[in-house]
C-alpha cells in the first residue's frame, strides 16, 4: 500500500516535470501563435502527420520570407489520437500556451468536440480536413478548407451523370465513418435526382475493414460496371488489389480521401490505372512541385496528399488574412477572431488546393471541384 | 470518535473520503483564484467520471475477483441514455443540476438493467471466459450504438437502427446520428456534481464492501467452493456486485457524456475498458483510495507528457510496464529492497564514522 | 456457386485467424496468460517481411525466415523483460503489462516505419484459379493460407505429442509445480513457448498481409482480438480448437456480412461467441476442468 503510494507520487513528479517543459512563452508582437491538433499516433496517424507536415512547411516558408519587419508564426501541434475527449484536452493545452488561431482538427469527430468550445472561447478555427457539415454550422467562427461531405458526394454524382460513366452502380462504404456516410448520402440524394441506377450498396465498419473481399464480390455478383468508393486510400488499395485478383474490372471512382493511393509504399500502381477520383490537389501539376519536393525532404520521400496541401493552405490563408487585417502577436484571440470572421466574408484565397476560393457565411468553402483520372501512374485532369 | 478511528476499516474509509474532499476543495479554490489553466480545468470532469468508473470496476475486479473487459460498454449505455433523457426533459426540468441528476439516475438504471441482462448468461462463466464474454458484450453494445439513430421532434422520440429511417418533422433534431454520434449536446456536467457523484460512489461501494454482503462477496472471491458449501448463494452475490458496478458505470457515463458537445460510440471501445482496468490494477486490487489516486495520476500523465512530442506514447508505454514491474514483481521488489537496504546501511555507516570522527 | 465463393472467402480469412489463434492458444495453455501483445508481434513480422522484400529485394521465402527470426528473438526478449518477473503473481498484472508491451510495439513501429500505410506485396505469385467462367475464383493466397494453417496445426500437434520439449510443455500446462518437481525447467519451457508462438505470429503476419495488403502500426490489433475470440470459441488451450474456432469465425463473419448485415457483422460474431460459451462454457474443444476442493 505504501509502496503503491510512493510510486504513484513518483509518477506524479515525473508528470509535473514534463508539464514544465511545455509551458507557454510571453506574447511577442512580431509572432502570431497558431496551434493544431490531429491524430499523430494511432490508426488515423497518417492523416494527422500529413497535415502537420504541410503546416510546418508553410510556417517555415513564411518565417524565412518574413525578414526583420514582417510577421512570423510560432506553430505548435498536439496529438488528439482521433478522439473527441483527447482533442479537447489538446486544444486546452494549446490555449494555455497562448494560441491565437486554431488550425485543426484533422478528423471530423475531434472537430465536432472542439468546435463548440472554440465558439465559446471565440477562437478562430479553420479545419483543414474535417468535412462534416456540422462542423462549420457550429458557429460563425468555424471555417473549413475542404468540401463538406454531402456537397462532394453530390458533385461526384453530377460528374458521373454528366460524363455518362455508369449503367449499374455499386457502392461500398464505411458505415462507421461519418465522412464515408456523408459522401454516400450526398451521392444517393443527387443520384436519385439525376436518375443514376444504383444496384448494389454494401458497407464495412472500422472494426472489420481488414477483409473487404465479401463486399467486392457482392458488387461483382450484382453486375456493377461502376463502383463508388467513398473512403480512404488504404482501404481503396485493398479493394483494387482484391478486384484484380478475382479479375473484376469496373470503373472505380473515389473522393478526396482516396488521394495518396498511388504513393502507398509497396502498392502496384498499375492496379489503379483508370481510377477516377475527385481531389483538389495534384502532386504531378507544375505549380505544386516546390511544395512536393519540400514535403518529400521532410517526410523521407513520401509524396504529399491533399491532407498535407490542405494544411499548407490553412496556414497561408490565416497568415495572409492576419497581414491584411493588421493582426499581430499581441492581438487577443477573441479580437483576432472577430476581425478574421469579418475579413473571411469577402476573402478570396489562392492556394495549392484551388484558386479563387471563397467562404460562405457558415464558413463552408466554395471552390471548383476537380477530378483526375489515373493514367500511366500519374494524375491527369478528367 | 477515537474508538471509531481505531477501527482499521473505518479509518481507511474516512481517509478515502478525506483525501477526495481535500482534493476537491483545493481544486475548487485554485479554480476560483484563477490558478488553474484551461487544460487542467478540462481534466476535472473526465477525471471524476473515470474515478467512478475505476472504483466501480474495482468492486468487480478487486473485491469480487471477476475480470471484466467490457466496462466501457456500461459507460456508453449511461452516456447515451443520459444524453437522450437530458434532451427529452430539457423543457420539463428547467434546473440544470436537477436535470443532470435525473439524467444520471436514468443512465445508471439503464446500465444496471443491461448489467442484469448481461449478467444472467455471463455470470455462469468464470475467470478468463467471463472476461471474454464481457469483452464481447462491450463490442456488441458499441456496434449497436454506432448504428443507432434517435431523433426528437414535436411528436416525441423516434428511433431506428438504420440510416434514413428516422424522418423528423419541421423543427426536429437528431440526438444520436449513427456513426456521427451525438452532437449539439447541452453541457450539463459540473465539477461539484462530479465530486458529489464520487462521494456517492464511495458511499455505495465502501458500504457494500463492509456489509454482510460484502463479506460474502469477498468470501466468494477467496474460495468460491468453500463459500458455496456453507450455504451462501454465490450467484446472487456476484450478480448484485455486477449490477451495482454497471449502475455506477452508467452514472459515470452520463457525467462524462454530458461534459462534451459531441460523443461517438467508438469512444467506448475495448481500449477504453482496458484503460479503466489499468487504473484499477495500478491502484491496487480492492484498494479504493488507490483507484482514485491512480486514475487521477494516470489520466493526467499522458497529457502532461505532451512536451515530448513523438516520444510521448512510447514513453507512456514504458512507464506503464516499469510501474507494473515495480509494484507487482517479487524479484524486482526484492532487488529494490536489497538496494535500499545497502544504501541505508552505507548511510548509517557514514553517520557513525562522522560521529566517531568528531 | 455464389455461396461457395463466400464460403471460400470465409475459410481463407478464417485460416489467418486460425494461425494467430494457434499462437494465442499455445501461450495461454502453457503460460496461463492472455498475451494481448500477440497481435502486435504479427504486425512486426509483417513489417520485417515487407522491408526484406521491398528494400533489400530478396525473395519472399528469405523474408519469411527473417521475419520469423526477428519475431522469435522479440518474443523471447518480451517474455524475459516484461512477463517473467511477474510470473507467479496475479494474472491481471501480466495482462496489464502485455497491454503496455502492445502500446510500446505499436508506437515503436510508428517511429521506425512512419504512419503512412504500406501496401504489402503478396508472397504468392501464381495466378488465381477460375471456375465456371469466373463465377468462382480461388486465389493463390487462399490455397497457401489454408495449407499453411493445416500444416502448422498438424506440426504443433505432433510437436506437443511426440517430442521431449512438447511433452514438457504439456506437463507445465497441466501442473507447473509438479512439472518442476519432475525436473522440467519451467522457465526454459515457457521461453520456448513464446519463441514458437512468436515465430507463428511472423508467419501469420505475412499471410494476413498477403490476403489483406494494408500494413500499418495498428494492423495487428483488430485481427489479434478476433483471433483471441476464435481461440476462445474453439476452447482456449486446445490446438485443434484454435483451428476450428478460427475457420468458424471467418465463415460466420463472411456469411453475416453477406446474408444478414454488414453494419452488424461485428455484433453477430460476438453474439455467436457468447452463445457457444453458454452451451459449452470452455469452448467447443476445450477441456472441462473439474475444480478440486
Amino acid at each position: 500500500m505504501k509502496k503503491v503510494f510512493a510510486i504513484v507520487l513518483a509518477a506524479a513528479m515525473i508528470a509535473a516535470m514534463f508539464a514544465g517543459c511545455g509551458s507557454g512563452s510571453s506574447a511577442d508582437a512580431g509572432t502570431i501563435k497558431v496551434g493544431m491538433t490531429g491524430p499523430l499516433t494511432g490508426g488515423a496517424a497518417v492523416y494527422g502527420t500529413a497535415v502537420e507536415a504541410g503546416m510546418k512547411i508553410a510556417v517555415e516558408e513564411i518565417n524565412a520570407a518574413a525578414g526583420d519587419s514582417g510577421l512570423k508564426i510560432e506553430f505548435k501541434s498536439a496529438d488528439d489520437e482521433h478522439d473527441g475527449e483527447k482533442a479537447l484536452n489538446a486544444y486546452n493545452t494549446l490555449k494555455d500556451w497562448g494560441m491565437q488561431f486554431f488550425a485543426g482538427c484533422v478528423t471530423t469527430a475531434p472537430c465536432l468536440s472542439v468546435a463548440p468550445q472554440a465558439v465559446e472561447d471565440q477562437v478562430f478555427m479553420m479545419t483543414p480536413s474535417g468535412s462534416s457539415e456540422k462542423i462549420a454550422n457550429t458557429g460563425s467562427n468555424i471555417f473549413q478548407m475542404c468540401f463538406t461531405d454531402p456537397n462532394q458526394g453530390a458533385n461526384a454524382a453530377l460528374l458521373v451523370a454528366e460524363k455518362e460513366m455508369a449503367t449499374n452502380i455499386g457502392i461500398i462504404y464505411d458505415s462507421s465513418d461519418d465522412y464515408s456516410k456523408g459522401l454516400v448520402d450526398g451521392f444517393k440524394t443527387k443520384g436519385a435526382e439525376l436518375g443514376l441506377n444504383i444496384v448494389c450498396e454494401t458497407s464495412f465498419t472500422s472494426d472489420n475493414k481488414s477483409d473487404l473481399s465479401t463486399q467486392v464480390t457482392q458488387c461483382k455478383d450484382a453486375g456493377c460496371d461502376f463502383v463508388f468508393l467513398p473512403f480512404y486510400a488504404t482501404e481503396a488499395a485493398q479493394v483494387l488489389t482484391y478486384a484484380n485478383k478475382i479479375g473484376y474490372e469496373p470503373t472505380f471512382f473515389g473522393c478526396d480521401g482516396m488521394d495518396g493511393v498511388l504513393t502507398i509504399d509497396g502498392f502496384d500502381t498499375a492496379l489503379a490505372e483508370g481510377l477516377v477520383l475527385m481531389t483538389p490537389f495534384n502532386p504531378d501539376a507544375e505549380e505544386t512541385q516546390d511544395f512536393v519536393s519540400k514535403y518529400k525532404d521532410m517526410m523521407d520521400g513520401v509524396v504529399p496528399n491533399q491532407f498535407a496541401a490542405d494544411g499548407y493552405d490553412v496556414i497561408y490563408s490565416i497568415y495572409n488574412a492576419c497581414v491584411a487585417t493588421g493582426i499581430d502577436g499581441t492581438t487577443s484571440a477573441a479580437d483576432a477572431c472577430a476581425k478574421l470572421e469579418e475579413y473571411f466574408a469577402t476573402y478570396t484565397f489562392d492556394g495549392l488546393t484551388g484558386s479563387g476560393m471563397t467562404w460562405d457565411a457558415a464558413g463552408m468553402i466554395s471552390k471548383v471541384p476537380a477530378a483526375v483520372i489515373i493514367e500511366n501512374g500519374k494524375y491527369v485532369a478528367f | 470518535m477515537k474508538k471509531l478511528w481505531n477501527n482499521k476499516t473505518t479509518r481507511t474509509n474516512l481517509t478515502t473520503y478525506l483525501v477526495v474532499t481535500v482534493a476537491f476543495v483545493v481544486m475548487q479554490l485554485m479554480s476560483s483564484f484563477g490558478q488553474l489553466g484551461s487544460a487542467m480545468k478540462g481534466y476535472l470532469i473526465p477525471v471524476c467520471a473515470y474515478i467512478v468508473m475505476a472504483v466501480s470496476l474495482n468492486l468487480l475486479v478487486g473485491v469480487c475477483g471477476e475480470l471484466s473487459l467490457g466496462h466501457a460498454g456500461f459507460m456508453g449505455i449511461g452516456a447515451f441514455t443520459g444524453i437522450v433523457i437530458a434532451a427529452l426533459l430539457q423543457d420539463a426540468i428547467p434546473n440544470d443540476t436537477l436535470l443532470l441528476v435525473v439524467a444520471m439516475f436514468a443512465g445508471g438504471i439503464m446500465a444496471g438493467i443491461f448489467g442484469f441482462l448481461i449478467g444472467i448468461p455471463a455470470l455462469r462463466l468464470r475467470g478468463d471466459y467471463l472476461a471474454i464474454v464481457t469483452l464481447a458484450f462491450g463490442e456488441i453494445l458499441k456496434n449497436i450504438f454506432s448504428n443507432l439513430y434517435v431523433g426528437l421532434d414535436s411528436e416525441g422520440l423516434h428511433m431506428a437502427v438504420s440510416t434514413g429511417k428516422v424522418q423528423l418533422l419541421e423543427g426536429g433534431r437528431m440526438i444520436l446520428d449513427g456513426p456521427v454520434g451525438a452532437t449539439g449536446i447541452t453541457k450539463l456536467s459540473t465539477f461539484p456534481m462530479g465530486f458529489v457523484l464520487i462521494l456517492f460512489t464511495l458511499f455505495v461501494v465502501l458500504n457494500l464492501i463492509n456489509s454482510k454482503e460484502g463479506r460474502a462477496i469477498k468470501a466468494v472471491r477467496d474460495n468460491r467452493i468453500a463459500t458455496e458449501s456453507v450455504g451462501i448463494n454465490v450467484t446472487a452475490f456476484r450478480m448484485k456486485a455486477f449490477v451495482v458496478s454497471a449502475f455506477l458505470a452508467g452514472m459515470a457515463g452520463t457525467l462524462f457524456g454530458l461534459n462534451f458537445s459531441s460523443l461517438q460510440a467508438s469512444k467506448f471501445n475495448f481500449n477504453a475498458s482496458i484503460n479503466v482496468l489499468v487504473f484499477v490494477v495500478l491502484g491496487g486490487m480492492g484498494n479504493i483510495l488507490g483507484s482514485v489516486i491512480s486514475t487521477a495520476v494516470l489520466y493526467i500523465l499522458p497529457e502532461a507528457m505532451r512536451g515530448l512530442d513523438d516520444l510521448r506514447m512510447i514513453l507512456y508505454a514504458v512507464v506503464l510496464i516499469i510501474v507494473m514491474l515495480f509494484t507487482w514483481s517479487p524479484s524486482v521488489k526484492n532487488a529494490v529492497q536489497s538496494v535500499t537496504a545497502s544504501v541505508q546501511e552505507k548511510l548509517r555507516k557514514n553517520k557513525k564514522e562522522a560521529v566517531n570522527n568528531e | 456457386m455464389q455461396i461457395i465463393q463466400y464460403l471460400i472467402n470465409g475459410i481463407s480469412i478464417g485460416s489467418v485467424y486460425a494461425i494467430i489463434a494457434l499462437g494465442y492458444t499455445m501461450v495461454y495453455g502453457i503460460a496461463k496468460m492472455l498475451n494481448f501483445a500477440h497481435g502486435d508481434v504479427i504486425m512486426v513480422g509483417a513489417y520485417i517481411s515487407f522491408c526484406v522484400t521491398n528494400y533489400l529485394g530478396l525473395p519472399a521465402i528469405v523474408s519469411i525466415i527473417a521475419a520469423m527470426a526477428v519475431c522469435t528473438v522479440l518474443g523471447i526478449i518480451i517474455e524475459k523483460l516484461a512477463y517473467k518477473p511477474l510470473r507467479g503473481t496475479s494474472s491481471l498484472a501480466v495482462l496489464i503489462t502485455a497491454i503496455g508491451v502492445s502500446y510500446f510495439l505499436q508506437n515503436a513501429a510508428q517511429l521506425i516505419w512512419g504512419t503512412a500505410p504500406k501496401n504489402f506485396t503478396s508472397i504468392v505469385t501464381f495466378k488465381p484459379f477460375s471456375f465456371a467462367d469466373g463465377a468462382l475464383v480461388i486465389t493463390g493466397e487462399v490455397i497457401i493460407t489454408i495449407a499453411a494453417s493445416v500444416l502448422i496445426m498438424v506440426g504443433l500437434t505432433l510437436f506437443t505429442g511426440k517430442t521431449r520439449m512438447g511433452k514438457a510443455m504439456r506437463a507445465v500446462s497441466e501442473d507447473r509445480d509438479a512439472a518442476q518437481l519432475m525436473g522440467i525447467n519451467v522457465n526454459q519451457t515457457i521461453s520456448m513457448t513464446f519463441a514458437i508462438g512468436s515465430a507463428l505470429a511472423a508467419i501469420a503476419g505475412v499471410l494476413l498481409c498477403s490476403t489483406v495488403p494494408t500494413l500499418q502500426p495498428t494492423t495487428g490489433s483488430m485481427p489479434g482480438i478476433r483471433a483471441f475470440t476464435a481461440a476462445v470459441i474453439g476452447g482456449i488451450g486446445s490446438i485443434p480448437g484454435a483451428m476450428l474456432g478460427g475457420i468458424l469465425l471467418g465463415i460466420i463473419e463472411t456469411f453475416s456480412k453477406k446474408y444478414i448485415s454488414t453494419e452488424f457483422s461485428d455484433a453477430i460474431v460476438f453474439a455467436v461467441l457468447i452463445l457457444i460459451l453458454l452451451v459449452k462454457p470452455t469452448g467447443l474443444l476445450g477441456k472441462q476442468v473439474q475444480e478440486k476442493v
